[in-house]
């Protein structure tokens, strides 16, 4: 290799980053709506997904599924499966895991050692020469059981539920407020089971070199699967190596390291072969994570004025035994509105079925939907306009720690998104009628908590002039391929067609991984700050300050000089380092996503199905790094906002928790007809407390306004609050009468 | 047992030990030709889409067996990289997919959706079973058996319909 | 999957044979060979046997049972003279799996019951006698009509509900002879042998189906279902009503999603025919339609959801014709 010079550059955030670095750089490419560079394989098969790319000579294995609810393996058909055709393994092994592990967990989850804590479990693998005879010998499967698990709960009403302190808060009276107030609302919701159901199912194909195991893995956070899957393995992280470099959706559903990678890893070392575990659809549902059901208790009341004095928001919500992740329901709930009485508080109750973790926007995805229909309600007992209502509760400062915000345009997006959608145009509850359907209009705010994650990056500018960026970042579909593209070709002045973004290999610098929205966030800073790194040693040899450095088009200018990249180099690679850390800006300022989202739905007085006619939303979330992605992104977020309002529930068998629509066509997310056009508008906004780009996530806060959305249009639409979602079509006949 | 099937223009003459493998694994697992993905190997998603004969369907639901003789197309035969087809091209520029994974099944699918249009095959949305139109509805519901839950739809649609409408009328 | 034999047919006479299983588009019957709900232990592959053809027959049609859903919805003829049959058969399922389903591989497609999916629950249609998991299970799915103590299960096909109000005949043929069946009374009630669909006999096979001369008039079918395509119907009406002066004189009424079978009512046809629409002599059809409907609890809704559908389809069609 030739010369090689490193350089390095670190940021911890504890402060506002004043200079808008990519407000001075010259390329023009960030920012700019780019084709993304890995189109052209997805759009031909030719990007590789986990079970694809098989090492010669590899074999095939199938989780075997746990048919009681709890209780203890005892026993397994080994033999009579050994003699199976093709039959090469049978694997019990206490190190399976009981369920995937958190996100970011960095350490191996419950393993199995012999307990089935859920109907489907998985307890043992089996493994053949070949898919077929696999899947038909896991099938065949059986297993003795002995039940002194004691009774498996399956239903919330049946949990026990624990009150964890740090998760209560409370402030003012709200009870006193809610009293004098001169409107109040006080209700219950609730919202579903959901499953993921990201479209490629979790696989792994596992082989191990001398002592070293490569997975090939369909994963989120390869720094952090790599601790997890050798902590569930007892090896050394050294040894373990995951490759990732397309992953087919996550959602939250691969966070974690999960069954098939250990399962996969331990085969493959018995038997000295690549061992491929691809998930069945059903394995992916029941085995993998799902978002928690919810009860939610919101309490809400106002002065004449509409000026909210008390805000309660009071949830329930379950996982397996020993689990810490509960879904944060109530996270954003403290700081969007005015109200200075407030009662927070969280509950988990304990149960038998898939375990819970996090799914697209934790916490918020289910929570705003919830809150904001009750906003709707209260502005509607007010006799106010819902977004007039929400202008006037729009704090000066985090009203709940009394520190400010980092930047919060909502008033903006609700303005901007009303004149967009033609909020105008909306008529009285239960008023607008064609036909058959009933005809409404709603909206609501979207908010998510901004993150951001530890995150590391190389970024290197090899002698021809044209760079390298490597990060163990994933693209899930979110479009880091395309951002850290632009990132490094904005910072080094280069088009973006000369720089190779290599993703998806722990052996890589450990990236925060795609996960909360800071995926974009974190990764992106990590890139800017090594390619600042490269930047400020081209400068030095160009004897200027990295200030008055200009890089356009592979030259560098400063002062009367311009010298192409090439010649700069003479000969020589520059490696830049960039580690971006989090700081104290996460606790001394409020940091979000913001938005405004409107539907407008249909609802037949007949069936009561309902359809989404159009949508549209307006976000402020920092500098949009690739407007194109970001629609993208803010689309599919809606779209599944459209699948919790409507369609999408796992239903578990109340007797044993078998998950009975476990399914692609049963468990219902939207198909291409079930969508409707969709606006997008992003402000031109910064956030100079984030992070060194200004941007903000985006991924997430598109589902969270969404719900809520749609809740309060059909309420506009058929003058019913529904609050229990899904709303299908039974709910709504129930509350309508025949036509 | 012996089978002989074309694939992307290229003639195979395999020794099927298995009649159990279906024809999506056939591509998958002993071709190599990954391009067709399975979602949920049971005709619930679309993502195995391939043309069997000029006509497009769920390869998991289909026996290897049963295709004796046949021509089939997978994505990997109707564009390369360097070598985009129209369809393909139009999916990269207005961003139809996110994650990559139900992409080969919806542009295999829409390539024959196209074909099904300009038959003048009617779908449950055509308000005449014989006069049918393109519309963004008629692209919906015909590309509805793809299921994608990046929810790339609004982009699907808009890709469809600009290689539709470069085509000329349906 | 089990082991099997595979053969492939060069005639239909080759799987008319108690011993061979037939596999004709393959998406029902693979579907459940995968989770080994079906574990045939031969094959017989009919996708070449002929049997293909849409023909005029008279004042009629006949229809091969290789004709694959698209080809049949899109046939000049269908879209012409049989538009329920077009409507229903393009309500279902999705473009990819229409273009491989067959004519007769539809009419025998299994139920959706989630239980009779899973060979970890009892069910008395897999294995007789064992029991049945959905009573008191999750039933959204399920019969509200015509259910047993053995089995609550529902057909779930689309086209057989438009075949049954047209008044089609199954054509099977078995080693013992040709005869034929009407649509309305090839698929059984479950009563106590739930692990029978229909009344075709072992060895028995369908070569086509026959549709009578066009019943004219409007042909509706609404399938109501939890989202708007690639979904089996909750509930669904098929209606075919021709008027003269502001009568209905024939009405033919079939009902999917809320049986062991298309349900079919001719008493409530006879009740609407011969008189003008009104919202009260449908609420009466509705009646009838519904007499002796009982819920299972999570499906209880379907009861008012198909009186709602039915009167608005019947409301519908006779509307601005009267
Ligand atoms: C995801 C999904 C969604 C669907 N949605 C719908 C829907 O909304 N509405 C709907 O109506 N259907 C729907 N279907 C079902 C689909 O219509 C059926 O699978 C299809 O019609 C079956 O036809 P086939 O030719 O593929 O049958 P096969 O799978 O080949 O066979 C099914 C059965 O019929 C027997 N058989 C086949 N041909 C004959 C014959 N000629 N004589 C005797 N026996 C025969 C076979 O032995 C087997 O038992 C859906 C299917 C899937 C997978
Ligand atoms: S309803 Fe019928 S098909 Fe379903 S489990 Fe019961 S017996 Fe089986
Ligand atoms: S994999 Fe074939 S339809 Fe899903
Ligand atoms: S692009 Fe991810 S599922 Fe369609």
């Amino acid at each position: 290799m030739s010369d090689t010079v490193q350089v390095e550059r670190q940021q911890k955030m504890d402060s506002r980053e004043d200079t808008d670095f990519f407000g001075g750089t010259a390329q023009g490419v960030l920012s700019t709506a780019m084709d993304r560079p890995d189109g052209p394989q997805k759009v031909t098969g030719t990007a590789t997904y986990a079970d694809e790319d098989h090492p010669p000579g590899t074999v095939f294995g199938w989780l075997v599924r746990a048919t009681v609810t709890r209780g203890f393996v005892t026993g397994l058909n080994t033999d009579e499966l050994r003699a199976m055709p093709g039959v090469l393994l049978v694997l019990r092994d206490d190190r399976l895991l009981r369920n995937p592990a958190q996100g970011q967990a960095g350490r191996a989850p419950v393993q199995f050692k012999g307990e089935v804590a859920y109907k489907g479990q998985p307890i043992a693998l089996v493994v053949a020469e070949s898919f077929e005879q696999a899947r038909h010998a896991g099938l065949a499967a059986k297993a003795d059981y002995l039940d002194r698990g004691g009774k498996a709960v399956i239903c919330p009403e049946d949990a026990e539920f624990e009150t964890p302190k740090a998760k209560q808060s409370s402030m003012g009276d709200l009870d006193a407020a809610m009293t004098a107030a001169a409107h109040r609302l006080d209700g219950e919701w609730t919202t579903p089971s959901m499953s993921h159901v990201a479209m490629e199912p979790h696989s792994a194909v596992a082989w191990w070199e001398d002592g070293k195991l490569t997975v090939r893995a369909s994963q989120q956070m390869l720094k952090h699967n790599v601790k997890e899957l050798a902590d569930s393995l007892g090896i050394s992280p050294a040894m373990v190596r995951i490759l990732a470099p397309f992953v087919g959706g996550g959602f939250g559903s691969k966070l974690g390291i999960s069954h098939e990678s250990v399962a996969a890893a331990i085969a493959a070392r018995k038997l000295g072969r690549p061992v491929a575990v691809p998930l069945h659809r059903r394995q992916v549902c029941e085995t993998t994570t799902r978002r928690s059901e919810s009860r939610q208790r919101v309490r809400l009341c106002c002065d004449r004025d509409g000026v909210l004095t008390g805000v309660g928001h009071e949830v329930w919500v379950s996982n397996l035994p020993g689990e810490t992740f509960s879904e944060p329901v109530t996270q954003s709930t403290p700081f969007t509105y005015r109200g200075e009485n407030r009662e927070i508080a969280h509950h988990v109750g304990r149960l038998n079925i898939t375990c819970a973790g996090s799914m697209r926007a934790p916490g918020e995805a289910i929570g705003v939907p919830v809150t904001e229909a009750a906003i709707d309600e209260l502005a509607e007992m007010a006799g106010i306009d819902p977004i007039e209502f929400r202008l006037r509760n729009i704090p000066e400062e985090d009203p709940s720690k009394e520190i400010p915000y980092s930047s919060n345009r909502l008033a903006d997006c609700l303005r901007r998104g009303a004149e967009l959608f033609g909020w105008s145009e909306r008529k009285p509850a239960g008023t607008r009628r064609e036909g058959e359907w009933l005809i409404g209009m709603g909206m609501a705010t979207a908010v998510r908590v901004n993150m951001l994650q530890e995150s590391e990056a190389r970024v290197v500018l090899l002698p021809d002039g044209s760079a390298r960026v490597e990060t163990d970042m994933t693209d899930i579909g979110t479009g880091s391929y395309s951002i850290l593209t632009q990132i490094a070709a904005e910072a080094l002045g280069l088009p973006a067609d000369r720089v190779t973004t290599v993703l998806g290999d722990s052996d890589l610098p450990p990236a925060a991984g795609s996960g909360g929205s800071f995926g974009a966030a974190s990764s992106g800073s990590s890139v800017t700050l090594a390619a600042q790194a490269v930047r400020e040693e081209l400068a030095k040899r160009m004897g200027a300050d990295p200030g008055e450095l200009t890089l356009k088009d592979g030259h560098a200018i400063a002062g009367n000089t311009r010298r192409s990249l090439p010649d700069l180099l003479g000969g020589e690679a520059i490696e830049g380092k960039g580690t971006i850390k989090p700081g104290s800006n996460a606790r001394s300022v409020r940091q979000a996503s913001w938005g405004a989202q409107f539907a407008e739905v249909a609802v037949s007085a007949v069936t009561g199905e309902v359809q989404v006619r159009r949508m549209a939303a307006v976000f402020a979330a920092g500098r949009v790094l690739n407007p194109k992605t970001a629609r993208s992104q803010c689309i599919g977020g809606m779209v599944f906002g459209i699948g919790s309002a409507l369609t999408e529930e796992s239903h578990y068998d109340r007797r044993d928790g078998s998950f009975v629509n476990r399914d692609l066509a049963e468990y219902k997310i939207p198909a291409n007809l079930d969508v409707p056009k969709i606006e997008i508008e992003f402000l031109e906004d910064r956030d100079a407390w984030a992070n060194p780009m200004q941007a903000k996530g985006i991924g997430e806060v598109a589902v969270c306004g969404t719900a809520g959305a749609i809740l309060n249009a059909i309420a506009n639409a058929t003058g019913v609050r529904f609050r229990h979602l899904p709303v299908t079509l039974d709910k709504v006949i129930a509350a309508l009468p025949r036509p | 047992m012996q089978l002989r099937l074309t694939v992307n223009g290229t003639e195979h003459a395999l020794d099927l030990s298995d009649p159990r493998v279906t024809l999506l694994d056939l591509l998958r697992y002993r071709l190599g030709l990954t391009g067709t993905k399975k979602g949920c190997d049971h005709g619930q998603c679309g993502a195995c889409t391939v043309l069997v004969n000029g006509r497009r369907m769920n390869s998991c639901l289909s026996l290897a067996a049963m295709h004796e003789g046949d021509e089939v197309t997978t994505v990997e035969g109707i564009g390369t990289p360097d070598n985009l087809a129209p369809m393909q091209e139009a999916f990269v520029r207005h961003d139809g997919f996110q994650c990559g994974y139900c992409t080969p099944g919806q542009i295999v699918s829409a390539t024959a959706m196209l074909k099904e249009l300009a038959a003048g095959w009617p779908s449950q949305v055509s308000g005449d079973l014989d006069a049918v139109a393109l519309s963004d509805d008629e692209i919906r519901e015909r590309m509805s058996g793809n299921l994608c839950r990046c929810a790339a739809y609004p982009n699907i649609v808009e890709a469809i319909r600009e290689v539709a409408e470069q085509e000329g009328p349906a | 999957m089990r082991p099997f034999d595979f053969q492939r047919a060069s005639g239909a006479a080759e799987a008319m044979d108690p011993g061979l299983r037939v596999i004709a588009g393959g998406t029902n019957l693979l579907d459940l060979m995968k989770h080994e709900v079906e574990t045939p232990a031969r094959l017989i592959d009919v996708n070449h046997v002929g049997l293909d053809e849409v023909r005029r027959e008279g004042e009629g049609l006949r229809i091969g049972a290789l004709v694959r859903n698209s080809d049949l919805a899109a046939h000049e003829a269908v879209r012409r003279d049989w538009p329920l049959l077009s409507r229903a058969i393009l309500a279902g399922a999705s473009g990819q799996i229409r273009n491989r389903a067959t004519t007769g591989g539809n009419l025998m497609q299994r139920t959706r019951c989630p239980y009779f999916y899973d060979i970890h629950a009892r069910c008395n249609k897999r294995e007789p006698g064992q029991g049945c998991d959905a009573i008191g299970g999750f039933t959204r799915s399920h019969a509200i009509l015509g259910a047993s103590e053995a089995c609550i299960a529902t057909y779930p096909g689309d086209m057989a509900v438009a075949l049954t109000a047209l008044d089609a005949v199954v054509e099977v043929e078995g080693q013992g002879g040709a005869r034929e069946i009407p649509a309305a009374g090839f698929h059984r009630l479950p009563g106590d042998d739930p692990s029978r669909d229909n009344d075709l006999r072992p060895g028995e096979f369908i070569t086509g189906v026959r549709l009578p001369a066009p019943l004219g008039g409007r042909q509706v079918y609404r399938k109501v279902r939890d989202r708007r395509s690639y979904a089996f119907a909750l509930v669904s009406v098929a209606l075919a009503v021709t008027m003269e002066g502001g009568r209905m004189t024939r009405v033919r009424l079939a009902f999917g999603g809320v049986a062991h079978k298309p349900w079919r009512v001719p008493e409530a046809e006879a009740l609407l025919e011969g008189h003008a629409p009104h919202a009260a002599l449908f609420d009466r059809a509705a009646d009838a339609v519904l007499e002796g409907a009982r819920g299972q609890g999570d499906n209880d809704f379907k009861i008012e959801l198909l009186r709602r559908t039915l009167v608005a389809t019947l409301t519908d069609a006779t509307g601005d014709a009267a």
